[in-house]
């Protein structure tokens, strides 16, 4: 591990920690989530290429993106069928 | 004039995804060991005191508050880490009388007094009680010009104008500060609290107080008489071809 870029390597599991905070709501169930997202991170554990793991943190970025966004239409359309009658 | 002081009142719900349980003795809603989260509606309040200082509009203060329980702290952290400055607290237990929406309306007049607030963003409702009532009357009792339902805020100067949202259309109101303002659901679309910022807002300053700070000592004056479920939906019938359709819709008197 001395060879890999420690910086990166804390950028990874930053955003691995922040994921995990983020399925806390997942509606399929924390560990349905959690298991899928460890399966993930683990497929990509031989990358050692600086610039293939800086383009698996934007990937990442980008998942985190799309789940605030599931989580936000879930609650925007439930409201929307409560409180709007059109 | 140096900058606005925004007050954002946030109250702790039943969190939406959750099914409500009607307790048995038929006098509340079960809330015991359920999960609960931000009213939503004031999440989009919060949200709109952001944007509001993102767009440079001169701000002082994002002063978010709440009246509740112990655990009305975690709200009000989540609204911290989204990026309200500070936060007070006022610890109503969950033994002593619940405070209604008139009770809340003359809490938040003393709280906007206190602070000096001259912008008041409020949900348009709780999604518990669905009062609709609180922003109304806190501007009742100070006076302050009101919109309701705002699907658009934009202040320039002292000048207000919020486009709102009405049956069957839009309505566009202009007022000067300081004002009131209840938020609707397209207003815009709350970011989501994320770790890192959770974290920092632990360090941001909470303050704890009760009613009798304020010199309420607020008595409930509406009796609940009963809560129910409603009731179960009807399965529907399959009928066989079209005579039986007609005779059932006739049967039905929709005919």
């Amino acid at each position: 591990m001395a060879a890999v870029n420690q910086t990166l390597r804390h950028r990874v599991i930053n955003i691995y920690k922040e994921l995990l905070f983020l399925g806390r709501e997942y509606p399929l169930g924390y560990e349905y989530y959690r298991t899928r997202l460890h399966k993930a991170f683990a497929s990509q554990q031989h990358v050692t290429d600086e610039e293939q793991i800086r383009k698996g943190i934007e990937r990442a970025e980008f998942v985190k993106k799309e789940i605030e966004a599931l989580y936000y239409l879930k609650r925007y359309r439930a409201l929307r069928q409560r409180y709007d009658k059109v | 004039m140096s900058g606005l002081r925004i007050l954002v009142p946030i109250k702790r719900v039943i969190d939406y995804a959750v099914k409500p349980r009607v307790n048995r003795a038929q006098t509340a809603v079960e809330t015991a060991n359920v999960k609960h989260s931000m009213n939503p509606f004031d999440e989009l309040s919060i949200e709109e005191a952001i944007r509001l200082r993102e767009r440079k509009v001169p701000i002082q203060e994002i002063v978010a508050f709440s009246a509740g329980p112990a655990k009305s702290q975690d709200i009000l952290r989540t609204a911290m880490a989204m990026g309200a400055d500070r936060s007070i607290h006022v610890v109503v237990e969950e033994k002593d009388p619940q405070l209604e929406p008139l009770g809340v309306a003359k809490l938040l007049k003393k709280v906007v007094e206190e602070q000096k607030s001259d912008l008041v963003i409020l949900g348009k409702q709780s999604i518990d009680d669905d009062a609709s009532q609180t922003g109304q009357m806190l501007a009742g009792l100070l006076g302050w010009p009101q919109a309701t339902q705002a699907s658009k805020v934009d202040i320039s100067d002292k000048t207000v104008t919020v486009i709102k949202e009405v049956d069957g259309g839009v309505e566009t109101i202009k007022a000067n500060l300081p004002m009131i303002i209840t938020t609707d659901l397209r207003l815009n679309e709350p970011r989501y609290a994320s770790l890192p910022n959770i974290m920092k807002a632990k360090k941001k300053p909470l303050e704890k107080k009760t009613l009798k700070d304020y010199g309420l000592d607020e008595q409930p004056r509406l009796k609940t008489l009963k809560v129910t479920e409603p009731p179960p939906r009807k399965g529907g019938v399959k009928v066989d071809d079209v005579d039986g359709m007609i005779s059932k819709l006739k049967e039905l008197g929709a005919l």
